[in-house]
């Protein structure tokens, strides 16, 4: 297999209170510390201007950190420009240059570090086999589909054995279908070459399917760092409980907490879930709306509420009920037939409900 | 010290020791020096050699500061930081001491009296500066550059700041500093001596800015007339151009591409052609004038001299160029705006007074503005038709050449001129600048637009119709004019014209071109050609970094270098005598001025159809170069550059046309050896000789049409006019 040449540099990723100030005030990353391991695939997710296209941007060498340091393996790269820093990178629009073949796209870079011109070619080719587009070489990139396209982005950079390789939403400029097998595919290559990847991008769903671990940021700073299956079930706030999958967001007061548990009211409903470090008084709970189920009238403690909306979307159907304790979003399955204006009593999951930490 | 650093310290070692210090009068390229007593002869040595034999001692510090960095770093390991430091020191240091001695020790010794009773007398003098001068200038230039990159400035990187110093420089030295010049001699008396008094005498003059004729006197001041011809020609141009405009975009008229092909006429016609065909149709022996006078039995005027005649002939020359950015400006108009007009139930009417005109409003200031400024600019027309109507450019001319000859004078009437363009200017950016109503691209965000109502639509058609007849009938006189024995009085056709201006005869030596116009031609082809390359050059680089790079004091670079086009052409011309007549910089008499001037009266037209195509190049695509890991330099040179073929392509149409058909700063840099085609059209035309004169214009606008076509053919379907319609209008 020509895969193998290519061998893996990848090195770990640092930032210590790394902040980006653009003009005098404009405050784009705050003070960011993290750290990638080498050979990781971590995302970084938040919502447009939250600072992650920087983070991304800084790593390459694109902008320059305002102050702060950033270590890529052993090295401070901190004012490095992105030139002379071990990094390639994927761009949203792929960034393929126009006037050049496929094969002169992907030598570019090599061309440039001065390696013989057999081993270019030689390396060139293997790495749009990797891709699965040997044979397209000779062609210009506007002759490819987008997919097409996206994967010749990916060998261009993937053959500089780079330290770390760079995603900035790569997925945005594809069809709903083709994203599924895009996103796929860069796993694997990414697990099977042992690369360091750090990616960018505003959809969650994308986010908990490729990721080892997930940097969540919201207005420049870092929301919530942890694996996917951490932020889906342990959020820290309301936001990262908000961004990532849905939640509805409960004002509880909490009556008891015996040990680590802690008795929580929510109208007339009693339950007992992990105290997550609450103590008795009002605090915050989400619950998400897969793990809300709906009973008839007269269900024993639970929260009654009017279904307000109801719509069919296929697999599930939605509702918006309204309670005592505000709007509650609801996801049944699509059997449930409630119609607006019915009566309802509403109960929570046993794993559904998490207590957010005090602020 | 890196590579780029040794290179530039060994080109300045090699200009200090092996290349003529002085400029050569036979020219560099001669290479007569070469055998004639270099190195040795004074004339012909390079500094090194000077210096040797104990003559111009004041050149030593140079060599002092060339061999800092050497001495000072060697290949020693030192701070990165230091290194810098002890760079930018030495260029620092090397471009203060070319400046200071060159300007301190002129022809006749010490340039200033307190230099001679500081120092004592100075028994020596030097020349202006020649190859091995300006490589030490370039060397210590790049020096520097490389010092302030290596202490951080733009993510030190080393092309970017290089390229960033050498526009500064030039910009400085062809553009600030010949207009700096010139206001020092403005405020000189015929001694020398500084006085801000006889500055203002002299600026305040009645001839100026008298105001007789509204107290019933016979004539105003030339700075009132400028004035008045301009605000004339800019309002009319603007309201001919929305014409032409609106019934190019919304109406059902059938010859739209011909109306549009129209709008190349301007650009390759030089300026004063316009005025002759007026003088053709109008003048004393004028074919309507004759014709009117015999029908009513009048005795013919002169009528047209003056106002009128500059008037109409400027709508003539600069109603296109309104054309071409209110075009833009009326395509800019959000289709979807007057749909949504339109279901709000207004008439068609109603749409166009309330929503369409309304977003015109910054553009149609934006046509009127540079309307003004061409008009305040103009020289050639008032030149062939301006009688007792003075106007400022024409003025400062006759205060140059003839029998005045004072240079006073003509700065004065310069600064005055340059108060208005600039004034324009500023306004044009600083107003306009942030009120455009239109997209950016110059396309709706899809939609039809709605056609023009009637009652708009009937005067267009009536202005625009009439306007076209009387331009093609213009142009026609002109190329029927050429083969005119003697125009009004003797109507046989000749090609007696044609044969003494481009004759071709046969020698012993070959083909012999003894035509009295062939020697200008070719002069004007090859200056032509020579200033082509190098204003895409200047212009696209420029555009580059105002696009791509950030920097500090980016907007003020910016300024500095579109400033050039609110500069009147008389004004450069008559700044660039004051300034490069003498040491340090000596280049009057030579090609290099006419190359040089053209380069910075054209760059603002590279910068605009550079920064226009520049914009449409996605930014992703440099920086994945750069991730790559190629450098800026090779970023430009591998991705930029062969994405920018058809803006370079433009950029070299323009300014090779705009360098054949100039005539307002050319008419001061000509000399004997080099002398231009426009500015020999204009002797023929003082001396009354229109049939070679016309003869010329059209071989002349033949030519042009003909490299206009081939570059269009060469790059395809590259449409200059829209690129230049965009770019105009972003001006």
């Amino acid at each position: 297999m020509s895969e193998s040449q290519f061998g893996s540099k990848a090195a770990s990723v640092e930032f210590q209170q790394v902040s980006k100030i653009y003009g005098k005030t404009v405050m784009a990353v705050d003070s960011v510390s993290l750290h990638v391991e080498a050979g990781e695939l971590v995302t970084l997710l938040g919502p447009s201007g939250c600072g992650k296209t920087t983070t991304l941007r800084m790593i390459a060498g694109l902008e320059m950190a305002s102050s702060g340091s950033i270590k890529i393996g052993d090295t401070d790269v901190t004012h490095v420009p992105a030139t002379d820093r071990d990094v390639s990178m994927v761009f949203q629009s792929y960034a393929l240059f126009p006037h050049m073949t496929v094969l002169e796209n992907v030598s570019y870079g090599l061309k440039i570090s001065k390696m013989k011109k057999a081993e270019v070619l030689d390396r060139a080719e293997s790495g749009l086999e990797l891709v699965g587009l040997s044979g397209y070489g000779s062609r210009l990139p506007s002759e490819l589909s987008g997919g097409q396209q996206q994967r010749v982005a990916v060998a261009r950079a993937l053959v500089l054995e780079p330290q770390v390789l760079l995603f900035d939403e790569p997925l945005s400029n594809l069809d709903a279908k083709l994203r599924r097998q895009v996103r796929e595919d860069i796993r694997e290559i990414q697990t099977k070459l042992g690369l360091t990847v750090v990616y960018v991008t505003h959809d969650q769903e994308e986010a908990l399917a490729v990721s080892d671990r997930i940097i969540v940021m919201n207005n420049a700073v870092i929301a919530q760092i942890g694996a996917p299956r951490e932020l889906y079930a342990q959020p820290v706030n309301e936001f990262v409980a908000d961004f990532i999958g849905e939640a509805n967001l409960f004002d509880a007061q909490v009556t008891d907490v015996n040990d680590t548990l802690a008795t929580v009211t929510i109208g007339d409903m009693q339950i007992t879930i992990a105290a997550n470090g609450n103590a008795v008084g009002p605090a915050r709970l989400a619950v998400r709306p897969q793990a809300i189920d709906l009973y008839d009238v007269g269900e024993p403690n639970s929260l009654s509420g009017v279904v307000r909306k109801a719509s069919y979307a296929g697999s599930h159907m939605e509702y918006q009920v309204e309670t005592a304790a505000g709007q509650v979003f609801v996801v049944s399955d699509a059997e449930t037939d409630r119609t607006v204006g019915a009566d309802v009593c509403l109960r929570f999951r046993s794993t559904g409900p998490v207590l957010l930490p005090p602020a | 010290m890196n590579k780029s650093t040794w290179l530039w310290l060994v080109l300045g070692l090699i200009g200090f020791c092996l290349l003529p210090w002085y400029v050569q009068e036979d020219g560099l390229w001669g290479f007569e020096w070469l055998v004639d007593g270099y190195p040795f002869d004074p004339d012909y040595a390079p500094a090194l050699f000077l210096l040797m034999q104990g003559e111009k001692l004041w050149l030593l510090p140079l060599a002092f500061w060339l061999l800092l960095p050497i001495a000072a770093i060697g290949n020693s390991p030192k701070t990165v930081r230091y290194k810098a430091n002890v760079l930018l020191l030495a260029g620092v240091l090397g471009l203060s001491w070319l400046a200071i001695q060159g300007y301190s020790i002129g022809l006749r010794g010490w340039n200033y009296e307190a230099l001679a009773t500081l120092f004592g007398p100075l028994d020596d003098r030097q020349y202006g500066m020649g190859a091995g001068a300006l490589l030490v200038t370039a060397a210590f230039l790049f020096i520097l550059t490389t010092g302030i990159a290596g202490r951080g400035a733009v993510n030190g990187d080393v092309f970017v700041v290089g390229a960033i110093g050498l526009i500064i420089a030039m910009v400085t030295v062809f553009i600030f500093f010949p207009i700096v010049q010139m206001l020092s001699s403005a405020l000189r008396d015929n001694d020398g001596t500084y006085s801000l008094g006889i500055f203002l005498a002299k600026f305040l003059d009645n001839k100026i800015w008298g105001l007789n004729c509204l107290q019933g006197g016979t004539r105003c001041g030339v700075a009132w007339n400028s004035l008045f011809l301009a605000v004339l020609v800019g309002f009319s141009t603007t309201v001919l151009g929305l014409a032409f405009a609106l019934v190019a975009t919304r109406s059902g008229f059938k010859y739209k591409k011909l109306l549009r092909a129209l709008t190349v006429l301007p650009i390759i016609t030089p300026p004063f052609v316009i005025g002759l065909a007026i003088i053709l149709l109008f003048g004393l022996s004028g074919s309507i004038t004759q014709f009117v006078a015999e029908l009513f039995n009048l005795q013919p005027t002169r009528w047209i001299y003056g106002l009128p005649g500059i008037y109409i002939a400027q709508m003539l020359s600069f109603t296109p160029i309104a054309f071409l950015v209110l075009i833009g400006v009326v395509e800019g108009v959000s289709p979807s705006m007057e749909e949504a007009a339109q279901t709000l139930r207004a008439t068609k009417w109603q749409t166009f007074r309330t929503v369409s005109l309304p977003l015109m409003r910054p553009g149609l200031a934006n046509a009127f503005l540079l309307g003004f400024i061409e008009s305040m600019a103009d020289f050639g027309n008032p030149l062939v038709l301006g009688g007792n109507y003075d106007v400022l450019s024409t003025e400062i001319f006759f205060a140059i050449v003839g029998a005045q000859n004072d240079q006073g004078k003509a700065a004065v009437l310069a600064i005055a001129l340059l108060i208005f363009t600039l004034t324009a200017f500023y306004a044009q950016r600083r107003w306009l600048g942030k009120k455009s109503y239109t997209t950016k691209t110059g396309k709706g965000d899809g939609g039809m637009h709605v056609m023009l109502p009637r009652r708009v639509l009937l005067p267009c058609y009536f202005i625009a119709m009439t306007w076209g007849v009387f331009t093609v009938t213009v142009y026609g006189m002109i190329l029927y004019g050429g083969f005119v024995e003697t125009w009004g009085l003797n109507n046989t056709l000749t090609f007696k014209h044609y044969i003494t201006a481009f004759g071709i005869g046969y020698n012993d030596f070959g083909i012999h071109f003894k035509g009295a116009a062939w020697d200008s031609f070719w002069t004007t082809l090859k200056i032509a050609a020579t200033a082509a390359p190098l204003t895409a050059i200047v212009g696209l680089l420029t555009a580059w970094l105002l696009v791509r790079q950030n920097f500090a004091g980016k907007n003020a670079f910016e300024f500095g270098t579109m400033l050039s086009f609110a500069i009147p052409g008389t004004v450069i011309g008559v700044s660039y005598i004051l300034a490069f007549n003498v040491p340090p910089i000596e280049l009057t008499g030579t090609g290099a001025i006419l190359v040089i001037s053209f380069i910075f009266r054209n760059m603002p037209v590279g910068v605009r159809a550079g920064i226009a195509s520049m914009s449409q190049i996605d930014k992703s695509l440099d920086e994945a170069s750069l991730t790559l890991g190629a450098n800026t330099w090779r970023t430009f040179t591998r991705i930029i550059l062969p994405l920018m073929r058809p803006a370079i392509l433009a950029a070299l149409v323009f300014s090779f046309v705009r360098a054949m058909t100039a005539i307002s700063a050319v008419i001061f840099l000509v000399s004997a050896e080099y002398n231009m085609a426009t500015s020999y059209i204009i002797g023929r035309v003082e001396n009354n000789d229109y049939g070679i004169a016309i003869a010329y214009s059209s071989v002349l606008i033949v030519v042009m049409l003909a490299v206009v076509g081939l570059m269009q053919l060469l790059v395809g379907r590259v449409d200059t006019r829209r690129r230049l319609s965009q770019s105009e209008s972003k001006a």
